[in-house]
């Protein structure tokens, strides 16, 4: 009988152990169906998983067994065939499956235990870092505070003030029990507490400073570990507790002068003071050595801080002196200022007051000399006369000199005759000189200059001066006096080195010679010479007479010309030379303002130059006008009169050559018609010459008409030769300024 | 000849004898100076000239002074002003003198200081004209010759 192709269990179905076994059944495959879609989910929500392979082997690996459970369901009761073939499909499908994942792990799993391995790795790692950052930020927090210390220590310049605000600082940086700074005494023998932290008023407690352990750290730059029972260290009064850890370090007291200006100050003579800082005794803290570090950099801190201090405060008291001195120099120069005030005010009256009853006494005592006298009498007299020259000299020279002294003294310049001057002295010395019998010569050089522009009689005074010297100290002989124009290599006096004479076209140096055949002097004393009261005392025979005071004068004169004098002698007996070199200005035109009115006569050339020429005049005054028409006419001009200053502007023209106008009358605006006259003429060599004639006058009005523009300035009354002069002058020069 | 050598020397007698008195001064001698050929007359035309500017003048002062309300010193003191100039030109020295007084008392404006000179002045004017028309007229006797 061939009924189905079905399979018969071998068990029965209603067995308790196959009710079981079919149970177990269906929950294997629902266990292994639902593992692939956990896993799924799972991979599917992280991001990373790198086996996905593996997990596909793994997921059909577990399908099909749960799909090998679930068949064998089937077969607890009578099945066919086909489910029998369905069920050994998946069986064999399983086996493949399963021995290829079970081959597949063998290299898959060292590799996920290598992942393990890693993560553990890094773990260790990421600890180390975060210590190293906490390590990091400790420090940072470390250069923090030094820097908000040294922010603190040197906001300010006061030593105290430094001082006090480090301890606090540090104080509160490193919460330290207690701190305080040693600082070396005066003798540098011992350290005397001088700030302290917590303590109000340290008492002075000093400590040798040649201890140990002070040494120790005197020697060393870094912080240095102390042991609480050393002296330094015993702050508190003798506690009950155990105090903390305590260091020390040291801090330079640099000073001024330790600082040279191009080396790095001196390690040898350094003075240090100690800083102590303790620790609370209560906690287990140790000094780490970021603080250790922050110590060291805050005593280095705190010693350049207070020798900031140091160099402000030297400042200060040498700037506080200063100012002091200034005060005491400027109290000196008001004294002196007003003692040279009151010294030119008695010198001034003593002046007039000296003078005059000299001048009394001496011209009383002249006048008494021409009366009868008897010889004694005469004698008498004649003494007194003599004394009291004397007198009026010395005075004379004594105010000179005080003038000359404080360089109130200035030359007057002016043009003078050089030739006169030499002849006036010569004039002055022969009556002396021919009652000693002394021969005087006077040599003048050809190319001297016959004017020249100087300080005319101070320039005589000197020159008298040494030749009356010359004459004085000569018993017999000749004296002769030379003066010709320096050259360069003549100037320079090796005994002068402080003489430098400058040549310029508008200077010349003036030498002057004058050697005596006299007793001479001895080369030691000439220096001598020149100074003040101070008297060739060397021999008798030198009865001078004379004060000092007279070479000294003729040196300042000498050197207010910018000049050099000097005295050669061989010695005693040999005679001697004075030498004098001033700086004299060329006088180029004679007729300077400052020239005395010297009437020259006409040359033929001005003569010419005068005849035909067309001159306007300009006078309300009738006769005046009339007289000066008679002057112009018959020195040969052509002349025009005018009564106004209109008619004058109306008709003066380019043919006038000069215009003469009267200004003395008050209603004449002579000034206005010059400036028009200017005007009009444009032109210089068109304009003509305007001259002002003028009674009286006086130098303001001088000075008004040479800036209105006037090109002359003639006084009346105007004689013949003058005009003749004058109207040369103008015409040569194109200005004639008459002197007032 | 000799006439005229006599008159000549007339001349600078009576000439010299006013320069003495002090009625001229140098400024006279220049004058002199200036009269030659081409102006035969000068010095008589600049005395003329003078004389009738001094009487115009005077009068003017004259005038002014006699203001019995308010003198007015300044014209008074130009009028002097001028008469000073033109006795300073032909050299009449005392005429100037006066001059420079009658100006100080103008300044001062002192009316009877300045009658006074007034007066001087007037009568040292007429004096000085007497004088001069005596020289010029021994002067023109001495030219025709």
């Amino acid at each position: 009988m061939e009924s189905c192709n079905c399979i018969e269990p071998q068990w029965p179905p209603d067995d308790l152990l196959m009710k079981y076994q079919y149970i177990s059944d269906f929950f294997i495959a629902l266990a292994y169906f639902s593992i692939p879609l956990e896993l799924i989910y799972f991979v599917k929500k992280s991001a990373v998983f790198p086996y996905r392979w593996v997990l596909v082997q793994f997921g059909a690996f577990i399908v099909l067994c749960g799909a090998t459970h679930l068949i064998n369901l089937w077969t607890f009761t009578v099945h066919s065939r086909t489910v029998a073939s369905v069920m050994t499909t998946a069986k064999v499908l399983t086996a493949a499956v399963s021995c290829i994942t079970a081959l597949m792990l063998v290299h898959i799993i060292p590799d996920l235990l290598s992942v393990k391995t890693r993560e553990l790795f890094l773990k260790n790692k990421a600890a180390e870092l975060d210590r190293e950052m906490g390590l990091i930020r400790t420090q940072e927090e470390t250069g923090r505070h030094v820097r908000m210390l040294t922010h603190e220590i040197r906001s300010t310049l006061d030593r105290h003030t430094i001082l006090k605000t480090t301890l606090v600082e540090l104080g509160r940086t490193l919460a330290l029990e207690e701190c305080a700074l040693w600082m070396p005494t005066r003798t540098g023998l011992e350290l005397q507490l001088s700030y302290t932290l917590r303590q109000q008023n340290p008492v002075g407690y000093t400590v040798p400073i040649h201890h140990p352990v002070i040494n120790q750290v005197f020697s060393s730059n870094r912080a240095v570990k102390i042991s609480p029972n050393c002296p330094v260290a015993r702050l508190r009064p003798a506690g009950k507790y155990m105090p903390g850890e305590v260091v020390a370090v040291r801090v330079p007291l640099l000073h001024l002068s330790n600082f040279h200006i191009n080396d790095w100050p001196e390690l040898s003579t350094k003075r240090y003071a100690l800083m102590v800082l303790m620790l609370p005794s209560d906690s287990a803290r140790q000094w780490h050595v970021h603080e250790l570090e922050l110590v060291e950099v805050v005593a280095d801190q705190v010693a350049v801080a207070l020798s900031h201090a140091a160099i402000l405060e030297e400042s200060m008291r040498a700037r506080d002196l200063l100012m002091e001195q200034n005060v005491a120099l400027d109290l000196a120069r008001r004294e002196a200022e007003t003692a040279i005030r009151a010294r030119n005010d008695f010198l001034a009256v003593m002046n007039h007051e000296m003078r005059t009853p000299m001048h009394a006494i001496i011209a009383l005592s002249s006048l008494l000399q021409e009366t009868e006298l008897t010889p004694e009498q005469r004698l008498m007299v004649e003494t007194i006369l003599k004394s009291s020259n004397l007198l009026a000299t010395l005075i004379n020279d004594v105010l000179d000199l005080s003038g000359l002294e404080d360089g109130s003294l200035q030359l007057d310049l002016g043009t003078f005759n050089l030739y006169a001057v030499f002849r006036e002295v010569l004039n002055l010395i022969k009556p002396i000189a021919s009652v000693k019998k002394l021969h005087v010569s006077l040599t003048l050089a050809p190319d001297l200059p016959e004017y020249a522009i100087g300080d005319e009689k101070r320039l005589m005074q000197t020159i008298l001066n040494i030749v009356g010297n010359a004459v004085k100290f000569s018993k017999e002989g000749s004296i002769s006096i030379t003066a010709f124009v320096a050259k360069l290599d003549t100037l320079r006096d090796s005994k002068a080195p402080e003489f430098l004479p400058v040549l310029s076209d508008n200077h010349f140096y003036l030498r002057v010679q004058v050697k005596d055949s006299g007793s001479g002097i001895n080369p030691l004393d000439i220096p001598k010479l020149f100074t003040k009261f101070a008297q060739n005392q060397s021999t008798g025979t030198r009865n001078s007479g004379g004060s000092g005071l007279g070479l000294a004068i003729c040196k300042r004169f000498v050197n207010l010309m910018e000049g050099h004098i000097w005295i050669e002698s061989e010695g005693l007996g040999k005679g001697c030379t004075a030498i004098l070199i001033v700086k004299l200005g060329m006088a180029e035109r004679v007729n300077e303002s400052k020239l005395p009115y010297m009437p020259k006569m006409p040359t033929n050339h001005g003569q010419t130059a005068i005849a035909g020429l067309k001159v306007l005049v300009m006078d309300e005054n009738g006769v005046s006008r009339m007289v000066t028409k008679g002057l112009l006419l018959h020195l040969g001009c052509d002349v025009t009169m005018v009564g106004s200053s209109d008619e004058c502007l109306r008709l003066v023209s380019h043919e006038h050559k000069v215009v003469f106008m009267d200004i003395c009358v008050p209603g004449i605006d002579s000034y206005g018609i010059t400036i028009r006259i200017h005007e009009k003429f444009t032109k210089r060599h068109e304009r003509p010459l305007l001259v002002a004639l003028t009674g009286n006058t006086d130098k303001v009005k001088k000075e008004n008409c040479m800036r209105a523009g006037m090109d002359g300035l003639i006084l009346k009354p105007v004689s013949l030769d003058k005009m003749r002069s004058v109207l040369t002058d103008l015409l040569e020069h194109r200005v004639f300024f008459e002197a007032i | 000849m000799d006439v005229v050598n006599q008159l000549q020397r007339q001349f600078i007698d009576y000439s010299a004898s006013l320069h003495r008195e002090g009625f001229l001064d140098d400024q006279f001698t220049q004058l002199q100076k200036l009269q030659d050929d081409n102006s035969p007359d000068f010095v008589v035309e600049v005395a003329s000239l003078f004389f009738e500017d001094c009487e115009k003048l005077i009068n003017n002062m004259a005038r002014a002074l006699e203001q019995q309300q308010g003198v007015d010193f300044k014209q008074v003191d130009a009028s002097v002003h001028q008469l000073k100039g033109s006795s300073s030109s032909i050299g009449a020295m005392r005429v100037k003198d006066v001059c420079i007084a009658f100006r100080s008392f103008c300044e001062a404006q002192n009316r009877e200081g300045c009658l006074r000179c007034l007066q001087q002045v007037t009568h040292e004017y007429s004096l000085l004209k007497n004088k001069l028309q005596t020289l010029f007229r021994v002067h023109i006797t001495t030219c025709s010759y």
